[in-house]
């Protein structure tokens, strides 16, 4: 199995060990090792949650840079929904298109029109008999990951069309072929404005291991600072944009499952909140549904961790951005879905959860990290550099830790052997400690 | 022959947000056994309608589930009222969940049937006025 790419990097120099990505990791995928953090590649699912909470700036997002440009002859630009509520004042889209070319892009390709695609072949795939529901939407290559990785049974429920980004993407790459018969392929780069860190993971290692059409990958963030001048001294925009409500609406949470036109449909946001919906509908608890949206950051991709705006404010934007477009005037001439925009089959891989191939030993092991987590405090607090103590117990067994690591036995220890010496108390090692690096504040009274 | 593992968990009454959380923690643990996907699903969905039956009927119980390396147990016992015609609530859509629990999505009458489907035994063992408990067992691969 190919390793797969993450896009989440640590700067060691920031990070301070602190716990806090720690304690916010979905999959329990971090751990304080050395005073610092290390992600496990094997459970990491790219959701930039550790990003967004570092108070250290220590995490960051793995991307191209926009000196890329140099390196094709023909850009092309694939701004996501999203990236239009970033900017503040604008009451039309057109501008930020312009923006784009005047930034240095030959060609744009609203991802949005891709989505209206997607939003149309949803609604021919939802009307096969022969789907398993409720069909889960193939968009946030978070939730994909999750259920690859947590809920195997529900893999046959994701909707095996490609994501709005590829299809942009490989509408782009037709055209621009056709455009430009006499060029090296290699010549025409496409150019990804991502809101979140999951697609860029999505953009290099490929979805369902088809290949794509995506050359780089840029943070929205990179290309709003870019152009946030530019656009400003725009009076007269020569570009219009071509997407519609539908399109602009698969920003935020909601908007993809609003485009099915079919009221049997839930959405939802934040990785916590997926992960429950995701159990409740693998236990057959909510039935009844034909469509699922699960979107890993709050509030939709206007919640990535490249974004700039609040993920609210970003959505409000947008619902004044597209209060005046037509509903969507990007349709398919096909009444079927293109056989290219069909995967085949989900990654799997391994997610490092199993704790031995052989099942005795699993056994015996997972007895031991019982045993040793009804001793272990039961705070969760992290000092130790595992998530829970029942992390730590399986830190222990794995034996990729000591149990010395906890800080609350440790002291507790040290307290039990100053008391058992009669020599002093903790108290009083304490004061000694003081005095002697001459830091005895003043008692009160005496 | 390895040591079986076991996993006891008390259920909250009257708690319907936090109901089916038990069923969450063990489908965790069995995939780190590297147990097959299928029979996982079937001990969480079997266990999850067992907690959830506790929480509306019982006032909250005990769920303990033991791992051998052939089979998977699941021992549910509550103290509540008992059940006073099992082959009626084995019925499917047979229900004395009241209204209030109905409008929650639970009580639809799929609890007992649901569990017998996907365990490869299930025995009911009840007293009225005493309690119940429920033993499932699947077979492991």
């Amino acid at each position: 199995m190919q390793e797969y790419k993450h896009s989440v990097s640590l700067d060691v120099k920031k990070c301070r060990g602190c716990t806090t990505c720690l304690k916010r990791c979905p999959t329990e995928a971090i751990r304080i090792r050395d005073n610092h953090a290390q992600i496990n590649s094997k459970r990491c699912i790219d959701c930039g949650e550790c990003i967004k909470v570092c108070p250290h700036k220590a995490k960051k997002a793995v991307h191209d840079s926009l000196d890329s440009l140099a390196d094709f002859q023909i850009r092309v630009a694939l701004p996501a929904p999203a990236f239009y509520g970033q900017f503040d004042n604008i009451d039309n889209i057109d501008v930020i298109i312009e923006g784009l070319y005047r930034l240095g892009f030959d060609y744009v390709f609203e991802v949005a029109g891709a989505a209206e695609m997607v939003s149309a072949y949803t609604r021919m795939y939802l009307e096969r008999k022969d789907v398993k529901r409720p069909v889960i939407s193939s968009a946030c290559p978070v939730i994909t990951r999750m259920i690859n990785m947590n809920f195997p049974y529900l893999k046959d429920h994701v909707m095996p069309i490609l994501p709005p980004i590829e299809v942009a993407a490989s509408v782009a790459r037709e055209r621009m072929e056709a455009e430009y018969p006499d060029l090296d392929p290699d010549q025409i780069g496409i150019f990804f404005i991502s809101p979140c860190t999951a697609k860029v993971s999505y953009v290099k290692n490929g979805f369902a291991g088809k290949q794509n059409n995506i050359d780089r990958i840029l943070s929205m963030r990179d290309v709003y600072f870019k152009i946030n001048d530019i656009i400003e001294k725009i009076d007269e925009p020569e570009h219009t944009a071509a997407s519609g409500m539908i399109g602009i609406g698969w920003a935020s949470t909601g908007g993809e499952s609003s485009a099915i036109f079919n009221d049997k449909y839930l959405a939802a946001d934040g990785i916590e909140n997926c992960i429950k919906v995701l159990e409740q509908i693998d236990n057959e608890d909510f039935t009844g549904l034909d469509f699922i949206e699960l979107n890993a950051c709050s509030g939709g991709c206007v919640g990535g961790a490249m974004t700039v705006a609040n993920p609210y404010i970003a959505q409000a934007r947008l619902q004044i951005l597209k209060r005046y477009l037509p509903v969507s005037p990007n349709r398919p001439a096909d009444t079927k879905i293109p056989e290219k925009y069909f995967v085949d089959e989900s990654v799997s891989f391994d997610p490092g959860h199993l704790l031995s191939d052989d099942r005795n030993t699993a056994l015996r092991m997972m007895s031991e990290i019982e045993a040793i987590t009804a001793e272990l405090p039961g705070l969760d607090c992290g000092s130790c550099g595992a998530p829970t103590c029942m992390a730590f117990a399986e830190d222990i067994v794995k034996n990729e830790t000591s149990a010395d690591e906890c800080t609350v036995i440790m002291r507790e220890m040290f307290h039990d052997y100053l008391v058992n010496h009669k020599e002093t108390t903790l108290s009083d090692a304490y004061r000694d400690f003081m005095d002697r690096s001459g830091k005895t504040r003043e008692k009160k009274s005496e | 022959m390895a040591e079986n593992v076991v996993f006891h968990f008390d259920i909250d009454g009257e708690d319907f947000s936090s109901a089916g959380g038990a069923s969450v923690t063990v489908k965790k643990k069995l995939r780190q056994l590297g147990i097959d996907s299928e029979q996982i699903r079937r001990v969480a969905i079997a266990m999850y309608e067992g907690e959830i039956n506790m929480v509306i009927h019982a006032s909250g119980g005990t769920a303990d589930v033991i791992v051998s390396d052939h089979e998977i147990t699941i021992v549910l016992a509550d103290h509540g009222p008992g059940i006073p015609d099992v082959s009626l609530a084995m019925q499917e859509g047979y229900s004395t969940a009241r209204d209030h629990i109905r409008s929650l999505g639970f009580g639809a009458g799929m609890g007992l049937p649901n569990m017998k489907k996907y365990t490869d035994s299930m025995k009911i063992e009840t007293e009225l006025g005493r309690g119940t408990t429920i033993t499932m067992t699947v077979n492991i691969t």
